[in-house]
């Protein structure tokens, strides 16, 4: 897969072969802190997005510049500095989501795929393909949680992106609410995944 | 808060990986043998509770009076990327066998979010103190080896069980952590 790929293959393997959630297990802990719903799900793999896009630009573009040495802690700070942006703009115009998210926004920092695709990717790939890169694991990213995040709405809450479509005193799984349901429900979830991503190879 | 209470909370009712979710990295990681995950305990038991020392008071008695709240992340990651750096080289040169023990574990620990997630949550603990932020820590990070450590336990006897092929790997491990995460509810009301 290091043998240049298209664009269509870079941008693909991050949402099916390489998926960060359920191949490569990279970002677990806002994948299961968040998904409490859809929406927070769906808002913290934007804000992942975002941050990995940004960072991927910067490091691919001042990859050269740096000394390999010092390569993570200026990877970090590169990162960091795009997750500030990040926490600002979100308390500033969505203080809801900022309030759901809490901790994980500042966490944003430690997701090992960010870095993990700095480190692995856009700093020996140039700017196009990063981009790609970052748009691709970004959305898979995205994907995975929004899922996750619905799955466990639906289940817990008999809700979907905060619409309700079972009587109010309906007996709801609120376990997958709850902490453990964020593990149960992922289990199943790649276990469902594998299943499909083989039929398809 | 009363610093039993602390103790309770931060081991048992709110665990930091099984209620959480911080440093699941580590906890899927290295958690394959019970020896392995006991040094990855210790060295999280180490640096976390040093890290939260050193991000408190550059919080308290830097950013505060500075007014640079809202350089808080990147601040801290950099104070506990430099730190676990400085560990590794003291501990290398002071205590050789503790080393040994910890090294391999400590450059895994800069991007372990159970780290920064403390040192942040220490700050908005009620009537915090040093002290009191320190000894979160220190109990946050028993938790952490509590729930490692039970895990890697489990674990070895799955080796020996006969799985379906579609459960084998992670989702076994998951659907495991979720059932050792609703033993951990039951301690919800304790404090």
């Amino acid at each position: 897969m290091k043998q240049t790929p298209g664009p269509k293959e870079n941008f693909l393997k991050g949402i099916i072969k390489e998926n960060p959630v359920f191949v490569m297990l990279l970002g677990m802990c806002p994948t299961l802190g968040v998904t409490s719903s859809a929406y927070n799900g769906l808002g913290m793999g934007v804000a992942t997005l975002f941050v990995l896009l940004m960072s991927n630009v910067v490091v691919s573009l001042i990859k050269t510049q740096i000394p390999a040495k010092v390569r993570i802690p200026a990877f970090i700070v590169v990162i960091a500095s795009f997750v500030t942006i990040v926490e600002m703009v979100l308390e500033a115009f969505i203080p809801f989501l900022y309030e759901q998210l809490g901790i994980f926004i500042p966490l944003i920092v430690v997701n090992c795929l960010i870095l993990g695709r700095a480190e692995a990717f856009a700093s020996k790939n140039n700017l196009p393909a990063s981009v790609i890169d970052a748009l691709g694991m970004g959305i898979g990213f995205t994907l995975a949680l929004t899922v996750l995040g619905a799955t466990r709405e639906v289940l817990g809450n008999g809700s979907l992106f905060g619409f309700r479509f079972v009587p109010e005193d309906a007996n709801t799984f609120i376990l997958f609410i709850l902490p453990p349901g964020a593990f149960i429900a992922l289990s199943y979830l790649a276990i469902a995944f594998n299943r499909l991503t083989r039929k398809v190879a | 808060m009363e610093y039993w209470v602390i103790l309770i909370s931060a081991v048992f009712v709110n665990n930091i990986v099984l209620s959480q979710f911080l440093g699941i990295c580590p906890f899927l990681g290295v958690s394959g043998k019970v020896s392995t995950s006991v040094g990855m305990s210790g060295a999280v038991l180490f640096v976390m509770t040093i890290a939260t020392t050193v991000t408190y008071l550059l919080h308290q008695y830097l950013l505060l009076p500075l007014g640079l709240d809202y350089l808080r992340t990147i601040t801290f990651i950099l104070v506990i990327a430099a730190l676990v750096q400085m560990v590794e080289i003291v501990l290398k040169k002071v205590s050789p066998p503790l080393y040994q023990a910890l090294g391999v574990f400590l450059p895994l620990i800069t991007t372990n979010c159970a780290v920064l997630g403390v040192a942040i949550l220490a700050l908005g603990l009620v009537d915090a103190s040093l002290l009191k932020a320190v000894f979160f820590a220190f109990s946050s990070s028993l938790g952490f080896a509590l729930a490692l450590i039970l895990f890697a336990s489990i674990r070895e006897y799955l080796e020996l069980a006969n799985l379906p092929e579609g459960m084998k790997g992670v989702p076994i491990n998951l659907l495991v952590a979720g059932i050792l995460s609703l033993a951990f509810l039951g301690f919800a009301g304790l404090v």
